[in-house]
């Protein structure tokens, strides 16, 4: 079977008035992790809702497993479309024991599973304690385990980290993708969380408005957003106004080569770590003020224009504010047409 | 954060905001000590009597078929318990789940009858469904179906109870059913379990305390119950006692009975502690709570508002109606029978004085528990609700003998009827009072020790104050059931003391039912007045 694991086609979902889900589309193959990453309101929890069989959609199809499970003439219910889920409180049965919860899809007498699953999560010897004996992270490890037993095609997880300690999180998040690669398992995580989506999935989805704005690799995603706005959500940004003609851009900083094929006034999008700053006699700008974090520090810098960026640099030289400075830029030179002309975009 | 675990939560001042190590105030624990004992009179004296009639008693109560008894009355709280929870869960689910047309209506009125008197609904169940009923003549005359028996005896009893029973199983169901985590139930269906096991396996397992919460109360009030058997004629162990009180002058057989019921109750309560199992019931989540989506009835909405109808013609109209009509053929033929001032004055009076005696009494107890944590806090705790397992017929019992060899000043006065009433109730203005001081925090007291106002002051300046609405709600609470005793008032009350529990019971007893009719109905108003103190709560179920 070549089939995607599941793949939802131009789907639409309106409540009432309002738009929670449009033209959603996208593949997602075997083993593969994906992140739906948006912020709260997006209506990423009703695409979630959607896929599990919860809600259904007005328009488009949703197949898993090569089957087809939400269409204009389909909507199997949700114990029939082999989707599992994992709820953002975990919602174990709380008056079943973690083994009862784990054996709930099983059938009777299929205990050296249940030990297997329970061993892959590791929680095996806690089986007889009851939900509330478990703490938050194992709470959520037994309902994966839970949803693992009944084999789905896909795991979807609804902000399953938003209910765990920061200084748990980090460590859980490691945790349930080990499981999860170790299980081989499909799953779709839903989350807020910008670093959380970028650390634990193969590809993200960055969710705007009930519409998919981008899928791309963490890396791509950071590196080449297709949208200002992802540019700007995703991690500090500046803009520097630049002329773009036969895939170069000048800007303060030179001509740079660019990868899109834009002619005319457009914005150079440069993070912070990708520029370079070196002390010099005649530089290109002057060190405006710095804000020291211990491994790094973020150095603002003036051009003769006005225009002034951020840039993030290691802690070891120290950079007073007057000092002339040379800024170069080592990014992939990611531009978008200029907004004009209120300029909040780029610090002045 | 609110996942179970302790392990992560930050460290902090002690949850508790009882001070233990505080020095417990001479006269607020002498004020508790004394209640409690007081409480605790007609139970003691109750076992000391038993004891005291030695091995006669038990010769009469093995010739007497008692262990019959015994059985048909704990068959009967089990048949009401079933039935009860048989109408209530599909009701709950419909009012609690589904997008049921004027859900709030409706759930009031299947709270109604909770307002109607045992021995009222009784009074409805014979005057109304009986030979001489109008649902009887209406068949007759319409259908042509005479010579149907009216419902009496167990059948009676069973029918009786449960229409007036059944909305303790549903308010804690309904409360129970918006509180589950709907997320579990959806978990079971993305584990390929279908809507009926879904129910079956998950809604239902987390439904069970508050179905045996709401079930408890029946089967208590079932097996105190006297008013509604006794009209039914049905051989209950109230009944019994309340037989062989009247008949025999060997009274140490009643006693020795009246023990052997609250063992019984005593035994439910205990069972009820020992099948609550392990499991918790909250929900772990930090977020904000999901609401389960209403279901559509779609088609269904039809039968379920005729299901909701029947409910509510047989359990509020029927019984009501009954009371109406009989009313109105009373006053029609030679008016209001004069009695009724005098005895809605009599039960106003009774049932007033009880509301404050009961609240005085509850107060310095609830002062005690919530301020001091002891062990012997959660003995005196214990002993405020020791009323609830104590039936009206047996507390009045004892209460006689003891009156009767110790006290026979008080023997036969209001104040032996208020006390009665203080014991049987106190629970209720004890858990209002309670719950309210548990809202206060003590250090608001200490603030005003503070700043110079010495304890009582400050009790009277600044908790007082605060606890006002529970202490109102408590003696109302009291003052309104207090009114619907009949069994302690019966045994009690000074010679010619008539109230409206008793002028119902006794008119319905011997068939005039014309003159039953308006204290009845008078009756009834009245008590449906604390379920306005109820809505709150009923507020949660949308």
């Amino acid at each position: 079977m070549n089939d995607p694991a599941i793949s939802c086609d131009g789907i639409d979902k309106q409540f009432d008035d309002t738009i929670a889900v449009r033209g959603m589309t996208f593949e997602l193959q075997r083993g593969e992790l994906l992140s739906l990453l948006g912020p709260s309101g997006c209506g990423k929890t009703t695409a979630l809702r959607l896929i599990a069989g919860f809600e259904t959609p007005d328009t488009g199809r949703i197949h898993v497993g090569g089957q087809e499970v939400a269409g204009p003439d389909i909507n199997l219910p949700p114990e029939r479309r082999r989707v599992g889920m994992v709820f953002q409180d975990y919602a174990l049965f709380p008056h079943m024991s973690l083994r009862g919860n784990v054996a709930y899809s099983l059938k009777n007498g299929e205990n050296r599973r249940v030990d297997d699953l329970l061993d892959l999560v590791g929680l095996s010897g806690l089986g007889s304690r009851m939900p509330h004996e478990l703490s938050g992270g194992e709470q959520q490890r037994g309902a994966l385990a839970r949803s693992l037993a009944a084999e789905p095609q896909v795991i979807l997880l609804d902000e399953p980290f938003s209910n765990l300690d920061a200084a748990l999180r980090a460590h859980v998040r490691a945790e349930v993708r080990e499981i999860l690669r170790a299980a081989n398992a499909t799953a779709i995580f839903v989350t807020h969380d910008i670093e959380e989506a970028l650390s634990l999935t193969d590809r993200v989805a960055v969710m705007f408005d009930g519409a998919i704005e981008q899928i791309a690799t963490p890396r791509d995603l950071y590196r080449r957003p297709a949208t200002r706005r992802i540019a700007e959500w995703l991690g500090n940004a500046n803009f520097l106004p630049a002329e773009s003609s036969d895939g170069t851009v000048e800007c303060e900083l030179g001509r740079l080569q660019s990868e899109k094929e834009l002619t005319g006034p457009v914005d150079l999008m440069v993070r912070p770590d990708w520029l370079t700053i070196t002390t010099a006699a005649t530089g290109n700008g002057v060190v405006a003020d710095r804000i020291f974090y211990g491994h790094d520090q973020l150095i603002r810098v003036t051009f003769d224009t006005g225009t002034s960026v951020q840039v993030r640099v290691l802690s070891d030289d120290e950079f007073l504010p007057g000092q002339s400075v040379t800024v170069g830029c080592q990014g992939p030179n990611v531009v978008f047409p200029r907004r004009e002309p209120n300029g909040d975009a780029s610090p002045r | 954060m609110a996942v179970s675990n302790r392990a992560f939560e930050a460290p902090g001042p002690p949850q508790s905001s009882a001070p233990t190590a505080r020095r417990v105030p001479l006269l607020l624990a002498s004020l508790a000590s004394l209640v409690g004992a007081a409480v605790l009179l007609p139970l003691v004296y109750l076992l000391v009597r038993a004891i005291q009639g030695g091995s006669a008693p038990w010769e009469s109560f093995l010739r007497m078929r008692t262990v019959e008894t015994l059985l048909a009355t704990a068959l009967l709280a089990l048949a009401v318990t079933a039935a009860t929870i048989l109408i209530s869960l599909p009701l709950a689910w419909l009012f609690a789940r589904t997008d049921l047309p004027r859900r709030r209506t409706w759930l009031i009125l299947a709270m109604l009858p909770l307002a109607i008197p045992s021995y009222v609904a009784g009074f409805a169940v014979i005057a109304g469904l009986g030979p001489q009923g109008f649902v009887h003549q209406a068949l007759e005359t319409i259908f042509g179906l005479g010579g149907i028996p009216g419902l009496t005896g167990f059948p009676g009893a069973l029918f009786t109870l449960t229409v007036i029973s059944y909305p303790y199983v549903l308010i804690t169901t309904t409360v129970a059913l918006t509180r589950i985590d709907p997320a579990t139930e959806e978990a079971a269906r993305s584990l390929g379990a279908g809507p009926w096991r879904t129910f079956f396996t998950v809604t239902v397992p987390q439904l069970r305390p508050a179905l045996t919460a709401g079930g408890l109360l029946v089967a208590l009030y079932t097996l105190s119950d006297f008013g509604a058997v006794s009209l039914m004629r049905f051989n209950s162990f109230t009944q019994v006692i309340y037989t062989q009180y009247q008949a025999s002058f060997d009274r140490s057989l009643a006693a020795l009975l009246g023990l052997l019921l609250v063992l019984l109750t005593v035994g439910i309560l205990f069972l009820e502690r020992r099948t609550r199992g392990k499991a918790r019931f909250y929900r772990s989540s930090a977020g904000t709570p999901q609401r389960a989506r209403l279901i559509r009835l779609e088609r269904w909405k039809w039968p379920a508002l005729i299901y909701c109808g029947a409910v509510i013609v047989v359990a509020l109209l029927i019984p009501i109606g009954t009371l109406i009509y009989w009313s109105v053929r009373g006053v029609g033929s030679g008016g209001v029978n004069p009695g009724i001032w005098a005895a809605a004055g009599n039960s106003a009076l009774a049932s007033g004085l009880a509301g404050i005696a009961a609240v005085a009494a509850a107060l310095p107890i609830a002062a005690f528990v919530t301020r001091y944590r002891r062990r012997f806090s959660s003995v005196l705790e214990g002993i405020a609700y020791s009323g609830y397992a104590l039936p009206g017929v047996v507390l009045a019992l004892s209460l006689v003998f003891f009156a009767a060899n110790y006290a026979p000043i008080v023997y036969q006065s209001l104040f032996l009827l208020v006390f009665a009433y203080v014991v049987r109730f106190l629970p209720q203005a004890f858990g209002s009072i309670r719950a309210s001081f548990l809202q206060v925090s003590p250090r608001l007291e200490e603030s005003a020790r503070a700043v110079g106002r010495g304890r009582f002051s400050a009790l009277k300046t600044v908790t007082i104050p605060l606890i006002r609405p529970g202490i109102l709600a408590g003696g109302a609470l009291v003052f309104l059931t207090a009114m619907k005793e009949l069994p302690a008032t019966l045994l009690l009350g000074p010679t010619g003391f008539q109230t409206l529990a008793t002028q119902i019971w006794s008119a319905t007893d011997e068939g005039f039912f014309a003159a039953a009719g308006p204290a009845a109905l008078l009756l009834v108003a009245l008590a449906s007045l604390p379920m306005i103190l109820l809505f709150p709560r009923m507020q949660e179920t949308r």
